[in-house]
């Protein structure tokens, strides 16, 4: 077990606590560098979607799992950037600046759905932007001059002044180069006056604004910021696919984000990563298990449905810190042995609050 | 003719909704908490129905009733499974879990070979018959709807109104505690309520089966009925009724005299709307959270 020694305040503020964690994330940065040596075609492309993944994991993480507002519309967002990726990238413009503008229009989307934000919440935020998802997803349908409607539209391969990026490899180390950036950008907002802000608004709204937090303001920002960076997984979404159609960007893609939040942990920078992982790795495990299972439920379309509910339920009910939390019980279960405590992480029991006045 | 004949199918598009939406709010008003699965149970209602009339080969009316009797039971099942551990945790939770609740449901239905992987009709009595009303014909599927929304609607009045369970039901969504030293059971009144709302959203999948068709994924027509339930103001039972009329007219007018593609986003533009000039809907209150 380490103890850290804390002579400093700033040592509070550091993004690597200790040097432990500068050796294990050092390693994971150079295996993900060398991945186009390692894996294969067809892992390298897993491995890609669960990095595009995990940024559109890190943009939601930032508004519901930071600021406490839910959204059930956030696909609308990575179809806004996976559209402006490729209107744009046809043109033959360099990816860094179409990926600049699906983020920052994005952002600007996000902006605008985050004004219901400072009228409502709970329940009544959650339907606003469920209504936010299923109105851009009809504008993509019906806006047929820019978006082709729902026949779908082709994406080029990126572009950089002339040279075509479309090789699995290079589009690796774009979606890796940007995870890193998103990831490093989400763990400095965190520690800056405003991602606090965020975390204070999220533990209670009246306290944040009792001690000077400007709510409608610091809520738009979140807003702004969640869409940009799942804008900017749109971006790569839509290269990666290659081809995108407005009913990729509905509902259900907005749920199985949710589910990534919530199966990852809530409130937890590597819970988008584990999430995306288990969005990527799930539909294959069910692949692989069915020919275990009697055919009768093993080929039914339903059993996907099935096991992503059941396990939704499961983690909310059982885990609700997530896979994140999991890993710090099995951590911690090893740093103490023999000496771990059944009720160390027990869930605070709290009782139902009006938010009633009456 | 074409006013009322749209009025008239607006007006039962908007009983369906409201139905589903007097689930939510009736959760809601007792509980806090939203239910994501009410489309869903409405969905499994319908093919409860559907499944006693084709495979035991019950007439509709002993089918319809038994239904509902057994959604209440699965109502009640369902709070005692999975919504009472929870019970306090934050709203989002409840959201989630019963996003799970409903991909599971659906999920479950398209399994059952033959009966979930298709698209069925329930063998209604009054199927496919039409009245002719001063020239505007009027299926009576539509009527039914109207009309058993009217009933239900008195019903659940007069029980909140007289009923001395109707009474702790309301006692126990104003104050739980209060209500609880009164000695409530809150926990009790509780499964009731869902079990109350698991069977309004049965009547509501028994009246839709013979307007749409019965299939696994009838349930999304729940999403609409969020609006309506919002327009009305998410605590209060009329505005649940009076906001899906809204809703269902807003959407019946808008698929003929607007544009193609708006009829299926007009009930959220006008949520979205009401969210900014009147954030609590029609009847509700204006709330501030205590401290």
């Amino acid at each position: 077990m380490r103890f850290i020694f804390k002579t400093d305040y700033a040592q509070d503020l550091q993004i690597v606590k200790h040097s432990g964690q500068a050796f294990w994330y050092g390693l994971l940065v150079l295996a993900m560098l060398a991945a186009p040596l390692w894996a294969g075609d067809y892992w390298l492309s897993q491995i890609s979607f669960v990095l595009i993944y995990a940024v559109a994991g890190l943009g939601l993480m930032v508004l519901s799992g930071f600021t406490g507002l839910a959204s059930i519309g956030h696909a609308a967002f990575l179809g806004v950037g996976a559209y402006v990726q490729a209107v744009l990238s046809a043109k033959g413009w360099p990816f860094p600046l179409t990926m600049a503008l699906a983020a920052g229009l994005s952002a600007a989307v996000g902006a605008v759905v985050g004004l219901p934000a400072l009228w409502v919440k709970g329940i009544y935020l959650a339907i606003a932007t469920l209504s936010f998802g299923f109105i851009v997803e009809e504008v993509l349908a019906r806006w047929e001059s820019v978006t082709k409607g729902n026949a779908g539209m082709s994406v080029t391969s990126p572009q950089f002044f002339g040279a075509d990026l479309g090789s699995s490899e290079a589009f690796y180390y774009i979606a890796l180069g940007t995870t890193v950036l998103v990831t490093l950008g989400v763990l400095n907002l965190l520690r800056s006056a405003t991602g606090r802000a965020f975390i204070a608004i999220r533990d209670s709204e009246i306290s944040a604004q009792s001690m000077g937090i400007h709510l409608a303001g610091y809520k738009t920002l979140a807003f702004a910021l969640s869409a940009a960076i799942v804008g900017l997984a749109g971006a790569l979404y839509a290269h990666k696919l290659r081809f995108i159609s407005p009913d990729q960007f509905g509902i259900v893609q907005s749920v199985d984000l949710l589910l990534l939040v919530v199966v990852g942990g809530v409130g937890s920078v590597h819970g988008a990563f584990l999430g995306a992982i288990f969005l990527i790795t799930m539909p294959q495990l069910i692949a692989l298990g069915k020919d275990y299972l009697p055919p009768a439920i093993g080929q039914a379309a339903g059993l996907q449905a099935v096991v992503y509910g059941v396990v939704l339920m499961a983690f909310v009910l059982f885990e609700p810190h997530g896979l994140y939390g999991r890993w710090l019980k099995v951590r911690t279960w090893l740093q103490l042995f023999p000496f771990y405590r059944k009720g160390m992480f027990k869930r605070q029991k709290s009782y139902a609050k009006s938010e009633r006045l009456k | 003719m074409a006013i009322v004949q749209l009025l008239i199918s607006g007006i039962s598009l908007g009983c369906i909704y409201a139905l589903i939406a007097l689930g939510f709010v009736l959760i809601y008003k007792a509980t806090e908490t939203v239910n994501f699965a009410q489309g869903e149970l409405m969905m499994l209602g319908a093919f409860g129905g559907l499944v006693m009339m084709t495979i035991f080969g019950w007439s509709f009316w002993l089918a319809a009733p038994a239904a509902v009797a057994c959604m209440f039971l699965m109502g009640i099942g369902l709070e005692r499974a999975v919504i009472r551990p929870i019970l306090g945790q934050p709203q989002f939770t409840v959201v989630m879990l019963t996003i799970g609740v409903g991909y599971t449901a659906r999920g479950l239905i398209s399994m059952i070979p033959e009966i979930g992987t298709e698209t069925h009709t329930l063998p209604v009595p009054y199927a496919g018959q039409v009245m002719n009303l001063g020239g505007a014909v009027i299926s009576l599927e539509q009527v039914a709807v109207i009309g058993m929304t009217a009933v239900l609607c008195l019903v659940l009045y007069l029980m909140f109104r007289y009923s001395k369970l109707g009474i702790a039901m309301q006692a126990a969504s104003q104050n739980q505690l209060a209500a609880y030293y009164m000695g409530i059971p809150v926990r009790r009144i509780n499964g009731l309520v869902w079990g109350l709302s698991a069977a309004v959203a049965a009547i509501a999948g028994l009246l839709l089966a013979p307007v749409t068709f019965v299939h696994a994924n009838m349930g999304f027509i729940g999403l609409k009925a969020f609006p309506a339930a919002v327009v009305g103001g998410f605590g209060s039972l009329p505005g649940a009724i009076v906001g899906g009329l809204v809703i269902g007219l807003v959407e019946a007018f808008a698929g003929f005299y607007l544009p193609e593609g708006f009829k299926d986003i007009a009930a959220y533009v006008v949520v979205l709307i009401m969210l900014v000039v009147k954030p609590n809907g029609l009847f509700g209150g204006a709330m501030r959270k205590k401290v």
